[in-house]
């Protein structure tokens, strides 16, 4: 077939060949006329020689070195113009075309014959000579690097008019589109261009270098019943890895009905990572399907092929993870060694899992560390973002508490002040949003400490150390960070040795509530009182004190004042205490409040007479005023005391007496009880008073 | 003369109908002022806590207590506008005749005699005085609630306006306030609910409580004994016949007692509330 001769003449050819034919050729007319090169160069050799085409001056200087270094170096300039042979020196110009078909006979055929060749043809101005591809004085072997025809140049010499931009795609009828950019991202490209293997397919490969056709030609390589032929050209006994798509016999009987190469692998698209490799999974699952399936130890070997079927690895051949198969041995697995390497495709989460505490564990052999399989699970393992997935966010708390929930494997070996962590984050807001609201936005455990990095918090280099607190929590309350990292708390960072709040030491890590919510507005208090002990003291003998001190949240409270991430120092312009903004920020609960009313000391003790004599001298001058009233009154009643006791025992003995007089009279008048009012009148008994 | 009264069981009538009123108002209004407010002044102790929240939250709390200053003021003009109509209606009109009458409220040279004949009489150096009546110690707690509407009445007003006052006066001058509201506040109900329930109610021959001041009346012997000057004046002007009145019936006693035992109880209970939170809670 035509093609298959094209295909031939892509190699490079020798040189000497054809030096022997033109010097036969030529060896005739050597004795009449003596046109040596250095004749033609005597004039063509000069840089600034110029003549005169079409009206135009242009440049008819030939390098000599360039010439002389050109795989026609050994030519005489006659062999190829030809038209001038026996002629007189200086010629007329202009000289006829070069006839590359004189010696390349059937490269010209094939060329004419080419798409390439028939837009020539027609005159299309368009249409590639030659020249274009191969140079003029300069031709280079394909074979030498330099050339432009060479395996690593051929893309950019067809790129030249076959890219996006260029006239030739504009004004002609090209189908494809990208052509340049598609290649240069597929796996022939990949392999030519990054990897510089010369033996990757370029454009010529595939479309031939002289007989190039449309691929509705039937007679093009790339035509649909050639295509197979032209790929496995390079893909010899691709058959044997594509059983799982095409049994195995049609390759051999029914060729003809087979799908096209490029029906799967599109064409300067091709991809590795479109399709699987290698194995096929049935021949694995010949075997693993076998429920009953045991390893020499014990182990399940069983494969449920449905669980695979619907997982994230869906379309990832066995042996993709089950490397080291051998499709060659019978049974093809008994070459591999070792577990599966998720790394081998997730090669960065591989590389962070490894500096984790998680990996450490893994590498010293602990038997409590979790690996890949352990949170993601083996053939059924899903996206983090299907809701069956045990890494979905709102089953992340359950999974992780699998090993930190109290009493477990991981939470047992910890030792720091975090407990009850499952628990308090449930009901925490974070817990609460994801667990019971479902907002899968929701911090949950691997956002903060990360999925795949989790690592101690004593860690410098951990999401939840000190350092890094501010930038984990801001992933998500960006602004809030923003703001702290303007704050004093973030400010005095390095500037001095006392340790500085961070989100969480307000906040707290696994407890944390809503910031509105009482409890937690109550706290707060206590929370600067860490650290700004006295300050924080003396607010409670203050009405907001006092106040948030029964347990109210409507009286103002540190942040209230001071700002709550923007907090900075009072003498700091950006303070919301300071000069120009003390006013405003009294205003917000107290609308009409002027400067003097921001006089009010919020922080004022009666305890110290340097600072606040006014308040020591009122606090004191009424403790005396006190101590003094109840001292007078207090040692008046106790003076008092003896005498009223005798007086009570005197009323009791008249009383008595007078009662003695009354039954007295009552027996010697026989009369009824009568007189009683009278009795109650008179005796001033306490009891009978009123 | 003293047989007739007794048979004819009529008491005498030491307080007016208003003055009953005005006492009972104040008992309200004072306990309510001083529980609403010591909820603040010991916020640290569960108790106030607690009280705080039963009383409806701080800010019902402060509802009350500003009602209960209102109150109080109210009782205090009344109280003022009712000794000009005595003054006009039993002095003639001359203030220096009420201010200078033996009835009068004001301390006299009388009242330092008394009181130097109550300290002899205490350590057995000299018989009981014949007081008249008012005593020293009566006149005191008057002056005292005088001095504390003034006293704590300013300050409260500067708490509770504290926008207006700071429009002319320094904002400090607030945290001053507060110290002296807070202390003349505990100093009054430590005064009341102690020396004053003493001297009136808790003192053994009164034990445990003396009704004059809710029912007005009062036995014609026990008068005669505890204000003998007054009694002896009422005497010799023949004015006491218009001074007796009928016993109030035992219904209406009741009643007054529950209510003078709740204050009572209240009172007590709040002493030894601040004397936990004095002593024992103290921070």
């Amino acid at each position: 077939m035509l093609w298959d001769s094209a295909r031939t003449l892509v190699k490079p050819r020798l040189a000497a060949p054809w030096i022997v034919a033109a010097a036969l050729t030529l060896a005739p007319g050597r004795s009449a006329l003596a046109q040596q090169n250095a004749d033609c160069l005597g004039c063509h050799g000069e840089k600034d020689f110029t003549g005169e085409r079409h009206g135009r001056s242009v440049s008819l200087y030939v390098p000599e070195k360039t010439f002389a270094s050109s795989i026609h170096g050994g030519l005489q300039c006659v062999n190829c113009h030809a038209d001038l042979e026996g002629k007189e020196l200086p010629h007329e110009a202009p000289l006829g075309k070069v006839d590359c078909g004189t010696c390349h006979e059937a490269e010209a055929k094939q060329h004419a014959a080419s798409l390439h060749g028939k837009a020539m043809k027609r005159g299309d101005s368009l249409a590639p000579t030659c020249a274009s591809c191969h140079g003029v004085h300069d031709i280079r072997a394909a074979k030498d690097p330099a050339s432009p025809v060479s395996p690593l140049k051929v893309p950019f010499t067809c790129g030249k008019c076959h890219q996006e931009g260029t006239t030739v795609m504009q004004q002609r009828n090209v189908h494809q589109d990208h052509i340049l950019e598609n290649y240069s991202e597929s796996i022939h490209g990949e392999g030519l261009l990054r990897k510089g293997l010369v033996v990757s397919a370029n454009c010529a490969s595939c479309h031939t270098a002289h007989n190039i056709l449309p691929h509705t030609d039937p007679a093009s390589s790339i035509a649909r019943g050639n295509i197979a032929r032209t790929c496995t050209t390079c893909h010899a006994r691709i058959e044997d890895v594509h059983r799982k798509i095409i049994k195995g016999e049609l390759w051999e009987k029914e060729a003809h009905v087979l799908p096209a190469c490029i029906d799967c692998h599109q064409p300067h698209r091709v991809r590795k990572v479109f399709y699987t490799q290698g194995m096929a999974d049935a021949d694995c699952l010949k075997c693993h399907d076998n429920a009953a399936l045991k390893a020499g130890d014990g182990r399940s070997m069983a494969v449920d092929a449905k669980e695979l079927q619907h997982s994230r690895h869906a379309k990832v051949a066995c042996s993709q993870c089950h490397s080291g198969v051998n499709v060659s041995r019978r049974r093809p697995c008994e070459t591999v060694t070792t577990t599966v390497d998720c790394g081998s495709c997730h090669t960065e989460i591989a590389q962070q899992y490894a500096r984790s505490r998680h990996g450490k564990l893994l590498l010293d052999g602990d038997p409590n560390a979790p690996s890949c399989k352990e949170c993601h699970g083996t053939h059924g393992t899903l996206g983090r973002l299907q809701g069956s997935s045990p890494t979905f966010a709102t089953n992340v708390p359950r999974l992780c508490a699998r090993c930190h929930r109290e009493g477990e494997k991981a939470a047992v070996r910890y030792k720091g002040p975090q407990h009850g962590i499952i628990e308090a984050y449930t009901e925490s807001i974070h817990g609460k949003g994801l667990l019971k609201s479902g907002l899968t936005v929701t911090a949950t455990c691997t956002s903060c400490h990360t999925a795949h990095g989790v690592l101690p918090r004593t860690d410098p280099a951990s999401s939840v150390n000190r350092r890094n607190v501010p930038e984990t929590c801001g992933r998500c309350h960006h602004g809030i960070q923003e703001e702290f990292e303007k704050s004093v708390h973030h400010e005095m960072l390095g500037k001095t040795d006392k340790e500085l709040p961070v989100c969480n030491d307000c906040h707290s890590a696994h407890t944390i509530r809503r910031a509105d919510a009482d409890g937690f507005k109550l706290d707060i208090m206590q929370k600067c009182g860490r650290c700004h002990g006295e300050i924080a003291k003396t607010f409670f003998d203050t009405y907001h004190g006092k106040v948030s001190q029964l347990g109210y949240t409507k009286t103002a409270k540190c942040y209230d004042c001071h700002g709550a991430h923007d907090i900075h120092k009072v003498s700091d312009p950006r303070s919301h205490l300071a000069r120009e903004n003390v006013v405003a920020t009294c205003q917000k609960c107290h609308p009409g409040a002027t400067r003097r009313f921001a006089g009010y000391l919020s922080h004022a003790t009666h305890h110290d007479p340097q600072k606040y004599p006014w308040l020591f001298w009122t606090f004191w001058g009424m403790t005396s005023l006190l101590i003094g009233t109840f001292v007078i009154g207090g040692a008046h009643t106790l003076l008092w005391l003896p005498r009223a006791f005798q007086m009570r025992r005197e009323l009791k003995a008249a009383k008595e007496a007078e009662e003695r007089a009354l039954e007295e009279q009552e027996q010697s008048q026989e009369q009824p009880r009568s007189a009683d009012p009278a009795t109650g009148g008179g005796a001033g008994d306490p009891e009978d008073r009123g | 003369m003293e047989g007739g009264v007794k048979s004819r069981g009529l008491q005498f009538q030491r307080f007016t109908r208003l003055d009953r009123t005005l006492h009972a108002l104040m008992i309200v209004s004072f306990i309510s002022l001083a529980l609403t407010g010591m909820t603040l002044k010991f916020s640290y102790t569960g108790w106030a806590a607690f009280l705080s929240r039963a009383l409806g939250g701080f800010e019902s709390a402060g509802f009350i207590h500003r009602a209960s200053a209102t109150l109080m003021f109210g009782i205090f003009v009344t109280h003022l506008f009712e000794l000009n109509r005595k003054r006009k209606r039993e002095y003639g009109g001359s203030f220096l005749k009420m201010i200078l009458s033996p009835d009068s409220m004001l301390f006299g040279k009388r009242d330092l005699h008394e009181f130097v004949g109550s300290l002899k009489w205490f350590v057995g150096a000299g018989p009981r005085p014949r007081y008249g009546r008012w005593t020293y110690w009566e006149k005191f707690d008057y002056f005292a609630v005088f001095w504390g509407i003034f006293v704590i009445g300013s300050t409260g007003l500067m708490l509770w306006f504290p926008v207006f006052f700071t429009r002319f006066l320094p904002g400090w001058l607030i945290n001053v306030a507060t110290i002296i509201h807070s202390d003349e506040a505990l100093l009054a109900t430590g005064f009341i609910f102690t020396v004053h329930f003493f001297n009136t109610h808790l003192r053994p021959e009164k034990f445990p409580m003396d009704t004059v001041v809710f029912t007005g009346r009062m036995p014609v012997a026990e008068f005669k004994r505890d204000k003998p000057a007054e009694y002896e004046a009422l005497v010799a002007a023949g004015r006491l016949e218009e001074k007796l009145v009928e016993p109030y019936p035992p219904v209406v006693i009741r009643t007054i007692r529950a209510f003078a035992w709740t204050a009572l109880a209240i009172g007590t209970l709040m002493v030894l509330w601040i004397v936990y939170a004095m002593v024992f809670a103290y921070r």
